[in-house]
């Protein structure tokens, strides 16, 4: 929201305004489609039948520039790592990380020996919501998606109160 | 003109990159770059016990693990000379063939989504569902199980097992029927795949292509008729191959085909298996107090559902392997890439990506 | 490995085969000199016919001893399989690439170099395969240290603590 950034005082319609848009916002964030390891297959079987995501109003987009969430679905590699920041900063502002797995978060199985394995996708990009598991199940993407929709729906873009 | 595909991309199954040098929509070479996914797999063979790799066997195929868990737990037995009980094998062979059609479900709705059907995509997820269910039932995880042990299995099954898997097997053999009208006999599909990307036999020796590739290209060669491991011998099944239906011997729509056929096949084996099983043995039998290999070295492989699936075990007679290789099909798949993909135009190269059925988990390690 | 293809073998190339010790053994260990000929051998003749390579794999047998590249030959017409051995000098490790013969060892022989630093010589693409162009270090030997940083990003040391 960089241009209206710190434009508005606080007052009751600037202030509707904001929770009008940071609801809008929340109920559809569009994902990134970016497969990386098992966990992917995850994120796919949540994306197909059974789960469905598209009823939470993600839908996912192959293309960097028309997502807002980011969801990194497996081991982040050191070859890959700089990938990653590459399309995060591709990503069209507001953006959102989600670090899908232990490996995701913090190198998970390859945490020891794995000598070219990014020991945490945090390193290299922010992240916004942490899920654990390996993978984890439909139910906890699903669980974390949802806690992301509910930061944003906290968030106040024009007066730039940050959410819970 | 030379085209970046990847690493990441819808259509490339993880992350692969693809360097395509292009004659305007022709290809004229093919370069993948592979490794943005290796995790270093064979260096925490070399640091864990036998016992810790097989987790990690799981999340190198992660399409597949059972069938990684079971080269891997055969070649291990072998190496130390372990007998399993009887039941033990018909439950690998049973979880290892479902996970089979789980495999070849995902590569065929994926392909399909490759090429521009979404729909079959989420009629065989919804299958596929239902095979998890079952191992999920039976090991509690849904992707990576880490159920076969070197020796045994970590879990019997369930009560309910037996009936649920029949279940599944009623409900599945009618299904692929619908695959068939939704994406094998489509028009479009067939106009997409049929005569593209031909991969000759005597090519696909060459290059070490296994698998479905293989038989797509009309060579009978499965591992589990060839050299029979477990109990594979004691099962009626045919090798699917590709006859050329549509087009020629070799292409891409023979080597999906050959993946509808197989599923069928391992169909017929599960069925065999559930009705043979001794309903009596304990899968803690036969496990060994220390998993410690004499000295020495051997090479199994197995029949994966991407194809021949080795594993090279060098034991220096400690608890901790000395090397593990891990000889992966989809490595061998994507190699010949190059070779048969020369001449099609771009979109073509997608559809015979797709067909290969590659897994970068695989590839890299 | 039957004992009729180790004949026909030292027939062939008395000097390259390493005598073993133990003959039933089933492998053979060859010197990496003539490897290229052998191979083609392997390959061509009508009673051995090895048309497809199985595996090649790298062994590193500690920082004092000796490197090891290990090729699983198998034939698809006549159901036989072969194990071949060669060993490699540490500071030197060089052997004949086998590339032009079974097209698979193309990528094979690239991840054994990426992973030991072992050259193939008559290579026509000899480039690391799994890890990125300027890595430095060959990962899977046994004295390898984990670098400190890649690119700026930080590789985080083993910890015993962490256990
Ligand atoms: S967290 Fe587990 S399932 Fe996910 S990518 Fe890592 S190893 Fe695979």
């Amino acid at each position: 929201m960089g241009v209206l950034e710190h434009k508005f005082q606080d007052n009751i319609v600037v202030a509707s305004v904001d929770k009008l848009l940071s609801w809008a916002r929340s109920t559809s964030p569009w994902y990134f489609q970016f497969g990386l390891a098992c966990c992917a297959i995850e994120m796919m079987a949540t994306a197909a039948s059974r789960h469905d995501l598209e009823r939470i109003g993600m839908m996912p987009r192959s293309s960097p520039r028309q997502a807002d969430v980011m969801i990194v679905s497996g081991t982040v590699t050191l070859k890959m790592g700089l990938r990653v920041k590459r399309l995060y900063e591709q990503m069209a502002d507001p953006k959102y990380v989600i670090a899908m797995g232990s490996c995701a978060t913090s190198g998970g199985p390859y945490w020891k020996y794995g000598y070219h394995v990014l020991k945490g996708v945090d390193l290299v990009v922010p992240v916004d919501v942490y899920i654990p598991g390996c993978p984890p199940r439909p139910e906890a993407l699903l669980d974390g998606l949802l806690k992301l929709q509910e930061k944003i729906r906290h968030e106040r873009p024009l007066t730039r109160k940050t959410g819970t | 003109m030379v085209l970046n595909i990847g690493p990441q991309h819808p259509s490339t199954h993880g992350v692969l990159r693809l360097k395509v040098k292009t004659d305007g929509e022709i290809v004229s070479e093919i370069t993948p770059i592979i490794g943005y996914l290796h995790r270093c797999f064979e260096k925490h063979c070399e640091n864990l016990s036998y016992e810790q790799v097989i987790p990690y066997t799981d999340r190198c195929d992660y399409i597949a693990s059972m069938n990684n868990n079971f080269g891997y737990v055969v070649a291990v037995e072998e190496l130390m000379g372990i007998e399993v009980p009887e039941r033990v094998e018909y439950i690998r062979v049973i979880m290892a063939e479902l996970n089979r059609i789980a495999s070849h479900l995902l590569a065929l709705g994926t392909y399909g989504l490759d090429i521009g059907a979404f729909t079959p995509f989420l009629y065989m997820f919804r299958d596929r569902e239902r095979i998890l269910d079952l191992f999920e039932m039976t090991c509690g995880a849904r992707l990576l199980y880490n159920y076969m042990w070197v020796g045994g299995l970590s879990h019997d099954l369930p009560v309910g097992f037996v009936e649920a898997a029949y279940d599944f097997l009623d409900y599945f053999e009618p299904q692929v029927k619908e695959y068939n009208d939704l994406l094998t006999y489509n028009k479009i599909f067939i106009e997409r795949t049929a005569d593209i990307g031909v991969l000759p036999a005597e090519v696909a020796i060459n290059y070490g292509v296994t698998g479905p590739n293989l038989r797509g290209s009309g060579v009978a060669w499965d591992l589990r008729k060839a050299e029979p491991y477990s109990v594979y011998d004691r099962f009626e099944f045919d090798i699917p191959v590709g006859k050329g239906l549509v087009g020629s011997v070799g292409d891409c729509w023979d080597r999906y085909w050959v993946r509808v056929q197989e599923m069928l096949e391992s169909v017929k084996i599960i069925r065999q298996a559930l009705q043979k099983m001794p309903s009596e043995g304990d899968v803690h039998a036969a496990l060994p107090k220390k998993v410690r290999p004499p000295k020495g070295s051997i090479y199994k492989r197995t029949e994966s559902p991407r194809g021949d699936l080795g594993y090279y075990i060098i034991s220096s007679g400690k608890p901790v392997p000395f090397r593990i290789k891990m000889r992966s099909p989809a490595f061998t798949a994507l190699c010949v890439l190059d070779e048969i993909a020369r001449g099609w135009m771009i979109s073509d190269v997608l559809a015979i990506l797709g067909s290969l059925d590659i897994v970068l988990g695989e590839i890299d390690r | 490995m039957s004992q009729d293809i180790r004949t026909i073998l030292k027939k062939a190339f008395p000097a390259a085969i390493v005598e073993q010790e133990a003959e039933t053994e089933d492998y053979l260990e060859v010197r990496p000199g003539e490897w290229f000929e052998i191979a083609t051998f392997l390959h061509d003749t009508p009673e051995l016919k090895f048309d497809s390579l199985q595996c090649i794999t790298g062994v590193d047998w500690g920082p004092e001893a000796h490197l090891e590249v290990r090729y699983n030959l198998h034939s698809m017409e006549h159901k036989h399989k072969l194990e071949i051995r060669i060993v490699l000098d540490r500071t030197a490790p060089e052997v004949p690439s086998v590339e032009k013969i079974w097209r698979v060892a193309d990528w094979f022989e690239r991840e054994v170099y990426d992973m030991y630093g072992i050259v193939f010589t008559g290579h026509r693409n000899l480039r690391r395969i799994l890890l990125p162009d300027d890595w430095v270090g060959w990962p899977l030997r046994k004295d390898y240290e984990t670098p400190e940083t890649y690119h700026g990003i930080v590789v985080p040391k083993i910890k015993e603590e962490w256990e």
